[in-house]
């Protein structure tokens, strides 16, 4: 199912996306890596967790503000199965631990600090998405 | 009290930028994988947007001495690519083409009140736990088990 172009929205919603990085940066000194802020919630325990809870308390809340308070009309088309769902949730979050990172910790902290780490990381995960759709798009369909 | 402030000011920033920006649609992030299909190249802008704001921003964040409210600035330390690296982020990448969402949407969604973003968010922590168990008992060590890049 095709999807919209939007490059000027998209292009400032990533400079949003931006400021609350540098934001965190600046303020906290941490990078915004939204799988690295969750996992950090998870045992082995080490330094508080509050700050995780208030920063994923944010990103939910930003929808739920944005859907509920503003009633901003949000497309979101999932037609992935349960199953499927729960495996790629799975691969995501032992994949994010053991590659460090994910789109916003490599994909935007990373790159923008010119880590040569999350560049190799960044171009594994987007050769290995891209070629997983077009297995199931392409192939299997 | 102030680090609870900053981290939800950040969060809720971060969620209105994916929210603008359309990556909270799973569909408009595997169109963009789909350069053979569907594409829709918005996704490019989105990096480049946030990574250019980034690189400046933290230019400026990162010349004082320590972060405004905090002691030190809590960079990675980890240099050099190895396996664990390039198989962790392939197993990323497996999961995120096969549904759309990685880590920030799928938070996203779940405010959206989005049935699958919940099952993919358990999902998500049953991962991240098992990648941290992985992790610890790989003799790397607990330190090895935080996500040290993002």
């Amino acid at each position: 199912m095709p999807t919209d172009f939007t490059p000027i929205a998209s292009f400032a919603g990533g400079v949003l996306i931006g400021l609350s990085a540098v934001l965190l940066m600046a303020l906290q000194g941490r990078i915004a890596g939204v799988s690295g802020i969750a996992a950090g919630l998870l045992p082995p325990w080490s330094g508080p967790a509050s700050w995780r809870i208030a920063f994923l308390a944010g990103l939910v809340g930003a929808a739920a503000v944005a859907g509920w308070v503003l009633r901003i009309e949000i497309t979101q088309t999932v037609t992935t199965d349960g199953s499927t769902l729960v495996f790629g949730g799975l691969l995501v979050g032992v994949g994010t631990v053991l590659g460090s990172g994910c789109t916003s910790g490599h994909g935007v902290c990373g790159l923008a600090r010119f880590s040569v780490r999350s560049l190799a990381a960044v171009a594994t995960f987007m050769a290995t998405a891209g070629l997983t759709v077009f297995a199931v798009r392409h192939l299997a369909g | 009290m102030k680090e609870i402030a900053t981290a939800l000011v950040s969060g809720l920033l971060f969620g209105a930028g994916l929210l603008l920006s359309g990556m909270a649609d799973p569909a408009k992030v595997l169109n963009f994988l789909d350069i053979a299909g569907t594409w829709d190249p918005s996704l490019a802008f989105v990096m480049g947007g946030a990574v250019l704001t980034t690189a400046i921003g933290y230019r400026f964040a990162l010349r004082p001495p320590r972060p405004l409210l905090a002691d030190r600035f809590d960079l990675p330390r980890t240099t050099g690519i190895d396996g664990r690296l390039i198989g962790g982020a392939a197993l990323f990448g497996v999961g995120w083409g096969l549904v759309g969402y990685c880590p920030g949407p799928a938070f996203v969604g779940l405010g959206l009140g989005s049935a699958s973003a919940a099952i993919f968010v358990l999902a998500l922590l049953a991962g991240l736990g098992l990648g941290r168990v992985l992790s610890a008992g790989n003799a790397l060590g607990p330190e090895a088990a935080v996500p040290q890049d993002g």
